[in-house]
């Protein structure tokens, strides 16, 4: 236990997610050893991500506006939706260059034994959005674990009643390892999602 | 497996229901990465045999191997899926203060059942929760009083007296229990699964009432899963 205010942010720190009280101290004693440190700039900025910082009318993703850079941008293909759990997974797939389409953030995924269920989720404004016509495919990207497997199920059974191509992402070997060491598991979805070379 | 929760990083806490060693909380390092080995045995509905270094207050799992994987098969079905959440959540909370194999066995045969589809999920669920509550040390009883023990059948049913009642021992206003429903009940109790599937649907609805009253009586908390299966229930 430190005194007043250092204990108070040490505190702080701790409450965040994936900080331990010893990863709390040290990071409280590093803004008050290091000189150099502008930790103005950090506080001013900490303000004003949570001022301006809103998820986007349309997709749930997080914008500084209304609605966010990606459901802006006119070259994006608005005619396929990506369905992923969170926002940080909407940045994963962006990494890949791979998908010029829109997306639609869950938050989340069913787990009935957390009492997160379908009304708990982002889904009623994914059926609005498609209802406009023009989406012609929904990829659901949700989780590869058993939540989101659940959640990609639910969703195919919702979408089964509107004439949209339904997709998922493919399981299977990670690139770069060796077959030997996959898990039973992920062998068999490889297996099952393995694709034809002739 | 029971349940996970997320920890740090990459890591989980994976709640798990033992053959001898009654429920056993571990944490999995890594297991959230896709590079994971073992990430994939360590789900909810999976029979696993495990290796625990045992910790101050939780384990390290430091080895799985799967026994058996009834995860996939369920999440194929979406009513499957929230009746084996179900199950899960009461097992856990059955099993907080001992073990018991005869717990695990039958929640392995249930979700056994469930990722076959041997029987309507619905029923699968209620027919484990009535015989979990009876292993328990609660069984209902749906023929002979439960408070009195007179001879049956009644027409009164009261969960927080233990099921059927007899005239003498229902109080004023008690739910009555049609002769359709006690079939069900008493069926799904024993598990005479040709009785059980001859139900219709209002009824099944009716005794999936009662099991779930019976099991959030018995459990101080209601399972937070069980709102779902009923929403579920309603969805078209």
């Amino acid at each position: 236990m430190y005194e007043g205010i250092v204990q108070d942010l040490i505190d702080e720190f701790s409450r965040l997610p994936g900080i331990g009280p010893k990863s709390a101290q040290r990071i409280a004693f590093h803004i008050v050893q290091t000189e150099n440190l502008d930790v103005t700039r950090l506080a001013e900025l900490l303000a004003t991500v949570r001022e301006n910082i809103k998820f986007c009318r349309i997709c749930g993703n997080v914008s500084e506006q209304e609605t966010c850079g990606i459901c802006r941008d006119p070259r994006r293909d608005s005619t396929i939706i990506c369905v992923v759990e969170e926002s940080k997974d909407v940045a994963a797939i962006e990494r890949t260059r791979e998908f010029r389409g829109l997306y639609h953030v869950l938050g989340g995924a069913i787990s009935p034994i957390d009492g997160i269920g379908p009304d708990d989720l982002s889904i009623q404004p994914l059926m609005q959005r498609l209802a406009d016509a023009s989406v012609t495919e929904v990829i659901l990207a949700t989780d590869p674990n058993l939540e989101g497997e659940a959640t990609a199920t639910y969703l195919t059974r919702l979408l089964t009643t509107l004439e949209i191509r339904v997709s998922r992402l493919a399981s299977g070997l990670p690139v770069g390892g060796d077959l030997e060491y996959a898990d039973e598991v992920t062998l068999g979805r490889a297996f099952e999602g393995r694709t034809t070379l002739r | 497996m029971l349940r996970t929760h997320k920890l740090g990083e990459a890591d989980r806490i994976i709640t798990m229901l033992s053959r001898r060693h009654g429920k056993i909380r571990a944490v999995a390092k890594g297991v959230r990465r896709t590079s994971s080995r073992f990430g994939s045995r360590l789900e909810p509905f999976m029979v696993v045999d495990v290796q625990l270094y045992e910790g101050r207050s939780l384990d390290t799992i430091t080895q799985a191997e799967s026994l058996a994987g009834y995860g996939a098969a369920i999440v194929a079905d979406y009513s499957a899926y929230t009746a084996a959440s179900v199950m899960v959540e009461t097992a856990d909370r059955l099993s907080e203060a001992e073990s018991s194999v005869q717990q695990y066995l039958l929640l392995v045969g249930a979700l056994r059942s469930l990722a076959r589809a041997e029987h309507p999920s619905d029923l699968a669920r209620d027919s484990y929760l009535l015989r979990a509550l009876s292993l328990a040390g609660w069984a209902p009883s749906f023929d002979d009083c439960a408070r009195c023990g007179a001879p049956g059948p009644h027409d009164h049913v009261v969960v927080q007296l233990g099921g059927a009642v007899c005239p003498d021992c229902a109080p004023p206003g008690s739910p009555v229990l049609d002769a359709g429903t006690r079939e069900l009940l008493v069926a799904l109790l024993r598990g005479d699964w040709d009785r059980a599937e001859a139900s219709d649907d209002r009824v099944r609805s009716r005794a999936g009432g009662i099991v779930s009253a019976y099991t959030n009586w018995h459990l101080d908390r209601g399972l937070r899963s069980m709102s779902h299966v009923e929403s579920e229930r309603t969805t078209p």
